[in-house]
């Protein structure tokens, strides 16, 4: 099974503060942490599992600059076998159906049985993958949190609905498969591991490597635009208890006492 | 003019809450365009939907085919390509269906894709004012877009204000002939039920629900004792389930129970719209958390701003004591 995984470098949720820079309109990016999409681990993790049984190989890909290389060392420390890097200036500003567009390239030029994608991303659209199989006519389920391969032609898999429930799917290869958080537990990275695949060559690849038309992708060609990040006024929210711990804790069992918590 | 469709998800013949949201966000959008519910099926629960429907919206669609008995998102965009005219607005709703079809629909339609808007700001020429958040719901951002061709949107359940409905006397249209071929790559086989715990935290009129804060598997102990100090339950955010140190069963969430007690004690949650979604009835909600920007805060009656590791055990030795 010829295996490849999008994957994209994300501001860590869990290592970040977020907070709007001095003007107001974007994220304060300087000290920010990055590291790979939490899904996407999930999604090597599936692919690296899935090759072990079936043989094949398993490749991961990302649109992004010069220190997205980093995410696909990281994948290919966890065990992939390969990683290709498309990095061009024309991308930036590409809306999903762009990077979509630029993914699809790379996939035609390969020999793909399966495609996964993370869930979703940082920004929350869970768009790419479901955009990638329209684009290349191939079956497409998203939210996935199981994987079982059938034969060479085709493979069931679970996903993940409302109220914990699983919708079981059999889908024909090649397609598409977006894969949600817990379907595996994602293998550890140690520095060892990083270090032995520092020095792997990763192609880097741009618009006129892929063949595409500069037009098509990045700025120019996004429909959908993010304007500024904004803080929104919520009004009032929680009321904060204050003070010592031992304060805080007279006052939150008095409240817990009166609605029925205690 | 502009159209805008609304596509209705149901289950068992009731349809989901979000299709008394559409014709808010409907408004929003462009209060003057012409908005219509399409509901696709098969036999009975169908026709009853779209009765339904048709005291909701002016205009109703109706879709019947054996193979949209189930709602296979693949198969369900192919007839909705067919019938939604171009340059059209489709409303979809931001849940695992949604998130299926959505994105591919838009690629077909060649329309443009917006993925879980919480508001409209209307349209200035052909684009389209939205706003929606990024990073778990830690930041929000303005989005256009370019709706010369059409739209593809998804909008969050529960972020529109509901209308009555009841009285709109609506046409009901059979478009069952105009689905075309609904063959797929994709074949739905079955739904798996969600397994039965060891204990259901819909029963508890108390919770104590633990997130990403609480750091090791090992520190859920100590959640446990401070359940058992209020005579509580221990739930959790999916984060906890992922790493497999609770079972699914103890999930609040869209993706997991929805849970409806008396207080909700969320310790060390950020707060994301998927784990809120599982929070019903409007439970006296104390959250604790070292980050004071976690969204919890927004929605939570209390908000104490300290990290739960050390909080929990004092808070459980301070209730012992009473």
């Amino acid at each position: 099974m010829e295996i490849l995984v999008c994957v994209k470098r994300v501001p860590d949720t869990a290592e970040n503060e977020f907070e709007l820079n001095g003007a107001g309109n974007d994220l304060d990016r300087d000290d920010l942490v990055y590291s790979v999409n939490e899904w996407d681990n999930y999604a090597v993790e599936e692919a690296i599992q899935m090759v072990d049984n079936v043989g094949g190989s398993v490749t991961v890909v990302t649109v992004g600059d010069d220190e997205s290389e980093e995410v696909l060392r990281r994948e290919m420390a966890m065990g992939a076998n390969n990683g290709v890097l498309l990095s061009d200036d024309a991308f930036e500003g590409s809306d999903g159906n762009g990077i979509a567009s630029i993914l699809k390239a790379e996939i035609e030029k390969g020999n793909y049985d399966l495609i996964l994608t993370g869930a979703q991303a940082d920004e929350g659209a869970g768009q790419v993958g479901g955009m990638v199989a329209a684009m290349l006519d191939y079956p497409y389920a998203s939210l996935v949190n199981k994987i079982d391969i059938i034969d060479d032609k085709k493979i069931n898999v679970g996903r993940e609905i409302e109220g914990g429930n699983q919708e079981m799917n059999e889908l024909q290869l090649p397609c598409v498969l977006s894969i949600q958080t817990g379907i595996n537990e994602p293998r550890y990275v140690g520095i060892r591991g990083i270090r032995k695949v520092a020095k792997v060559d990763i192609p880097v690849k741009g618009s006129a490597d892929l063949g595409l038309d500069a037009d098509s992708v990045g700025a120019a060609g996004a429909k959908t635009r993010r304007v500024d990040y904004f803080v929104p006024d919520m009004g009032e929210g929680a009321e904060m208890l204050e003070g010592s711990t031992d304060e805080i804790i007279g006052k939150l069992i008095e409240k817990l006492k009166a609605k029925g918590g205690l | 003019m502009t159209q805008i469709f609304a596509y209705v998800p149901f289950n068992n013949g009731q349809a989901e809450d979000v299709a008394l949201e559409f014709p808010e966000a409907a408004k929003k959008i462009d209060a003057s365009a012409t908005l219509t519910a399409i509901v696709t099926g098969s036999g009975a629960d169908l026709d009853s939907v779209a009765g339904e429907m048709s005291k909701i919206y002016g205009q109703v669609i109706k879709v019947d085919n054996e193979a949209l008995a189930y709602p296979n998102a693949e198969v369900v965009r192919k007839a909705l390509v067919n019938i939604v005219p171009e340059g059209s607005i489709v409303l979809v709703p931001h849940t695992t269906f949604g998130m299926d079809i959505a994105p591919g629909l838009s690629v077909k339609m060649d329309a443009a894709y917006a993925a879980d808007i919480i508001d409209f700001q209307g349209a200035e020429g052909t684009t389209l004012k939205m706003i929606r958040q990024e990073l778990g719901g830690a930041v929000s951002t303005h989005v256009t877009a370019d709706i010369s061709a059409g739209a593809v949107i998804t909008v969050r359940p529960g972020a529109f204000a509901p209308v009555d409905g009841g009285s709109a006397g609506g046409t009901i249209t059979d478009k069952s002939g105009d689905a075309g071929d609904l063959s797929s790559k994709r074949q739905f086989l079955e739904v798996v039920a969600a397994e039965i715990g060891d204990v259901d935290i819909t029963k508890s009129d108390v919770l104590v629900s633990i997130g990403r804060g609480i750091e090791d598997e090992e520190n859920i102990e100590v959640a446990q004792e401070l359940a058992e100090a209020m005579n509580a339950v221990v739930s959790c955010s999916r984060p906890i389930v992922d790493a497999k140190w609770l079972e699914k069963s103890r999930q609040v969430g869209t993706s997991g129970q929805t849970v409806k007690p008396k207080v909700y004690m969320a310790m060390g949650i950020s707060g994301s719209f998927q784990h809120l979604g599982g929070v019903k009835g409007n439970p006296f909600i104390v959250a604790v958390n070292k980050n004071p920007k976690a969204p919890i805060f927004q929605v939570a009656d209390v908000g104490i701003v300290e990290d739960i590791l050390e909080f929990m055990p004092e808070l459980t030795e301070a209730i012992s004591d009473l």
